[in-house]
């Protein structure tokens, strides 16, 4: 706890002490920590000194934050309009169904995150799924799960 | 090399890089764009690196790793200099023999060449998918190496900065913009020079900051041309937006990249230090007593922040919800100050106009409507990718001659543009060309004309009689299989998870349309619903604020408009023509094709498929949810649907 | 916007046939209510900065050639500009969205009513929750942010799943119990989820923790 606590302050350092700032910081403490939890929650919104309930729209707005801590592995299947033309879509049934969770969320160990996106700009592959960071392209629900078991 | 002077020590050291350059020099580009890196060009790269360090040459290969070529679908591409050779899909096993051939000794690896109707074509410039490109913004995207300054100012950049700072006054600038006849490329369509010429005006009457902005919130899905300029081109982007800034008197500006292009965002902040580094950003610019400086900032993840309003929200720390216009943010933008707010497309003309001149830009494309465009050209098209044509190309053009049309044996249906804003364009409208539409005097005095009167103003002039939008220059090629009623559900969808929520004819409409097409998509529903559908797709274009809401019904009315009879189809007979709708197929496995390799079995959810190997299996219809796994799966494409 | 809106001077201009005069500032909507003419509307409220999300205050206007649908409480009227408030396009934006709004928030009687008045008394859409009476206006958080000052409340999420929530959802103790919120709402929908906003009363600082 001691050591997280000096990271947060690090990272806030970095920032004036203006709201301006507050999705930028945010999108550090995400980025450093994968999701943001209440406490640095509040403590950006001290830092900034803007209201929670600023911080709340936001964080629930923008989609690039999480509220929850993510899984050891991101699934994320492509919903582009290719994608979408091409299939993705039977793709991220498939991994709902195999990893009994919905698009969103992160199975109960922690293995896995489930995500759609909008477009990861491979079209070319397309239906294309990201798990971390490398690209399954033209993918099947044969080829998924195959890429699936080896993680 | 620190602090770059003044305008002779730029140039002698671009004279310098050019004269040490060695003509013979082999250089190999590998294209590091998303589409070829989906397909593994880091590691050929990383191949070509290793082997340049062994090999035995005359003199030594250079390897970069470039932005984008264009031809994604063929990936990863390599091109070969001074031998003008294109290889396509290479692997990184394929790289040795590559080296020996065409580096080593001076042959060619046919089987690696690019194929069109038999024939091999060895260099880019014999395929008709760049000889009929015409490459002004992507000139140097895909030939420098877009984290090397050294690459980027031997290709030119920062002589069109110098010009207009020591040989321009800012109204000459803005007047040559003007006469460009360049408009904005990300969807607004209004003319750049006047928009300049507003935010100039408005300092002089307001003293104080002005601030300027490149939007790279690319949020369309399938669209990356402003990705492919800011990933493999950086500096250009920095060079507009020094002369823009220069010639309305800016001293601050801001990128507005989207998140998910951690490669722009990186090789941007590399470009942008560099140009700090040399003293073409910062303070005193060349020694002309100019002060410019720019600042990244990712988006946090929404589409509705494109808009211009709710960048400005988003800048500012707040969440990005469109605000009402007037007052515009030429008048009362970032912090209450003139903000002028451009595509990355946009900015990275401005250099190359300073260039060679209105005149010259003028000439390309069309009366109204000058200059190229890019457009990325996806779907079901055989030369997907990224292309740069003039202002007025037709869309058949496009997708049959550039594209080499559709894959197989299916039939060009329809073209998607703009984005889930944009419209569905039928084939028969193939002969419509791509240009903005004629812009009336009126219009021209404010920008509001051009913004309010249709939300969404991107319309080249024939798209808007088909219906359509051109927005940032997406192109989703259909063929008989795609369903518009799905496709339209999929942008509602689409919308209705970005739009921001505020006006309840958007949030509420969007959701109210879905449950109509959601209906038609399970085979439900009144032939008389299709009217009321476009009553509510009326008061959703009136009632909203911004050009989300005001836009977001187009892909419905379009669709309604010129596949009428396929909604019909959904309503009355219960079928999905083009066998999509989940609730109205049936998946069968022809027996005749299906060889029982039992792969369909194995990934049945509903273990609703039945046989034995080697002979054909079959599905129990009642049982079928319709996942479409076995369809996936089947290396015989046997599971069809009836 | 045009040059001949000089600051500070009355406006002229026609609201359905009628001539009228806009002080500086005012808003189409301000400009009609001085002048006794009706334009529905949900979620203006004179305590708060227009935020026209309601959409019902929608006007036809036509300006030279050129006409459009704005909302009247975000648009200030320039001279000679003509203002109908009961157009057939106007009419169909209202109708829909008091259509849709029944199937928004069906425990709202100040909707049924309004929604009566325009003739639309059933609704075609699907209800979530028939205890609804929330339409996400923002007249709360608006009320709470500038006059009270304490930003107890804002709204969670975007799209179709925008939502009136408190960090993590929790009561906040931010809340200093003012009633405010309550005061303002257009369908007293406050009312019954008032204890989801108000927090610890013993810990109510005025810009605290929400834990």
């Amino acid at each position: 706890m001691k050591k997280a606590r000096q990271d947060i302050d690090s990272i806030l350092e970095k920032y004036p002490r203006h709201a301006h700032h507050l999705i930028s910081l945010l999108q550090d403490v995400q980025e450093a920590y994968g999701y943001i939890s209440p406490e640095h929650l509040t403590l950006v919104c001290d830092h900034v000194g803007a209201p929670l309930t600023q911080a709340w729209a936001i964080i629930s707005f923008y989609k690039s934050f999480s509220l929850e801590p993510r899984g050891e592995h991101e699934i994320k299947v492509c919903l582009g309009t290719t994608c979408h033309l091409k299939g993705g879509d039977r793709l991220a049934r498939m991994c709902e169904r195999d990893l009994e969770v919905k698009r969103g969320q992160t199975t109960r160990d922690q293995r896995f995150s489930l995500d759609t996106v909008k477009c990861v700009g491979a079209c070319a592959l397309a239906p294309v799924v990201m798990v971390d960071d490398g690209y399954l392209g033209k993918a099947n629900i044969h080829s998924l799960k195959e890429r699936l078991k080896k993680l | 090399m620190g602090k770059i002077k003044d305008v002779q020590e730029l140039e002698a050291w671009r004279d310098r890089l050019l004269a040490a350059w060695n003509p013979e020099q082999p250089v190999v580009r590998v294209c590091s764009g998303p589409g070829c890196l989906a397909q593994g060009a880091d590691q050929v790269a990383k191949a070509f690196k290793a082997a340049a360090k062994k090999g035995k040459f005359k003199v030594a290969p250079l390897i970069k790793e470039t932005g984008c070529h264009g031809l994604c679908s063929k990936g990863t591409l390599v091109n070969l200099a001074p031998a003008d050779i294109f290889y396509v899909r290479v692997q990184p096993q394929d790289v040795p023999e590559i080296v020996e051939t065409s580096l080593v000794k001076n042959g060619v690896v046919e089987r690696l060449l690019y194929r069109e109707n038999g024939k091999r074509c060895r260099s880019a410039a014999d395929i008709p998918f760049y000889r009929l490109q015409e490459k002004v913004v992507l000139k140097n995207v895909g030939d420098i190496d877009p984290l090397s300054f050294e690459d980027a100012l031997a290709a030119g950049a920062y002589r069109s900065m110098a010009r207009a700072l020591t040989r321009m006054t800012p109204d000459e600038v803005i007047e040559t913009v003007r006469l460009s006849g360049l408009r904005g490329r990300g969807g607004g369509g209004f003319p750049t020079g006047y928009k300049w010429r507003l935010a100039a005006d408005q300092t002089r009457q307001n003293p104080g900051p002005l601030y300027i902005i490149a939007n790279g919130e690319e949020g369309d899905p399938g669209a990356f041309m402003d990705r492919a300029i800011m990933e493999g081109d950086p500096h250009t982007v920095i060079e507009g937006m020094i002369i823009g800034a220069y010639a309305m008197g800016s001293h601050q500006g801001f990128l507005y990249v989207r998140h998910e292009y951690p490669i722009a965002l990186h090789h941007l902040t590399i470009a942008i230090k560099q140009a700090r580094r040399h003293g073409l950003l910062g303070r005193n610019i060349l020694g002309t007593g100019f002060s410019f400086d720019l600042e990244i900032h990712r988006g946090a993840g929404a589409y509705v922040c494109g808009e211009e309003t709710a960048i400005i929200a988003s800048l500012e720390g707040r969440v990005g919800v469109p605000v009402t216009r007037p007052p515009y943010p030429a008048e009362h933008g970032l912090w209450g100050r003139p903000t002028i707010i451009n595509n990355v497309e946009t900015w990275a003309n401005v250099p190359h106009i300073i260039d060679k001149g209105a005149e010259w830009y003028a000439g390309l494309g069309v009366s109204h409507s000058t200059g190229t465009k890019i457009f990325s050209l996806v779907g079901k098209v055989n030369n997907t990718g990224l292309v740069e044509v003039p202002m007025g190309t037709t869309l058949g053009r496009l997708v049959e001659e550039i594209g080499g049309g559709v894959p197989g044996q299916a039939r060009f249906k329809a073209v998607q543009t703009g984005g889930p804003s944009g419209g569905i364009i039928p084939y028969e409208f193939k002969d419509i060309s791509t240009g903005d539409r004629k812009l009336s005097r009126g219009e021209l005095t404010s920008p509001d004309m051009v913004l309010e009167t249709s939300g969404f103003p991107v319309e080249f002039e024939s798209f808007v009689q088909a219906g359509s939008i051109l927005g940032g220059g997406g192109m989703i090629v259909m063929d008989d299989k795609d369903c518009v009623v799905d496709l339209a559900r999929y942008f509602l969808n689409f919308l209705g998870e970005e739009s921001c929520g505020k006006c309840l004819p958007c949030r509420l409409g969007l959701k109210g349309m879905l449950e109509f097409l959601d209906n038609f998509a399970q085979g439900r529903g009144d032939p008389e619903d299709i009217e009321v559908l476009q009553s509510l797709a009326q008061a959703v274009m009136d009632g909203s604020l911004c050009g989300l809401g005001r836009s977001a019904p187009n892909s419905v009315l379009t669709s309604i408009r010129y596949f009428r009879e396929e909604y019909l189809a959904h309503i009355q007979e219960h079928r999905c023509p083009a066998g999509v709708c989940r609730d109205l197929i049936t998946y069968r496995i022809d027996q005749e094709i299906c060889d029982g390799c039992g792969l369909c079995l194995e990934v049945c959810p509903q273990n609703c498929i039945a046989g034995r190997k080697k002979k054909p299996y079959s599905i129990d219809s009642k049982a079928c949810t319709r996942c479409g796994s076995c369809q996936d799966v089947c290396p015989m494409d046997a599971v069809i649907v009836v | 916007m045009n040059p001949k809106n000089k600051p500070g001077g009355l406006i002229k201009f026609v609201i359905d046939g009628q001539k009228v005069e806009a002080g500086p500032g005012w808003s189409i909507l301000e400009t009609a209510r001085h002048h006794h003419i009706h334009i529905p509307t949900l979620c203006f409220h004179p305590a708060v900065t227009p935020w026209g999300s309601c959409r019902l205050c929608v006007v036809e206007t036509r300006y030279g050639k050129r006409s459009q649908v704005v909302a009247s409480c975000l648009t200030r009227p320039v001279p000679e500009l003509e203002v109908m408030t009961n157009s057939e396009r106007v009419q169909n934006v209202r109708r829909w969205v008091l259509e849709m709004l029944l199937a928004e928030c069906p425990a709202s009687r100040e909707v049924k009513d309004l929604a009566a008045q325009y003739g639309v008394t059933s609704t075609r859409f699907a209800i979530k929750d028939p205890n609804e009476e929330c339409l996400k206006c923002g007249r709360c958080v608006a009320v709470c942010h500038e006059v009270v000052g304490v930003n107890a409340l804002t709204f969670g999420s975007r799209g179709v799943t925008k939502q009136l929530e408190t960090p993590h959802r929790v009561p906040n103790n931010a809340c200093v119990g003012c009633g405010c919120c309550v005061s303002v709402c257009p369908t007293g929908a406050l009312q019954a989820r008032l204890d989801t906003v108000r927090g610890d009363l013993a810990r109510r600082t005025g810009h605290g923790f929400a834990h």
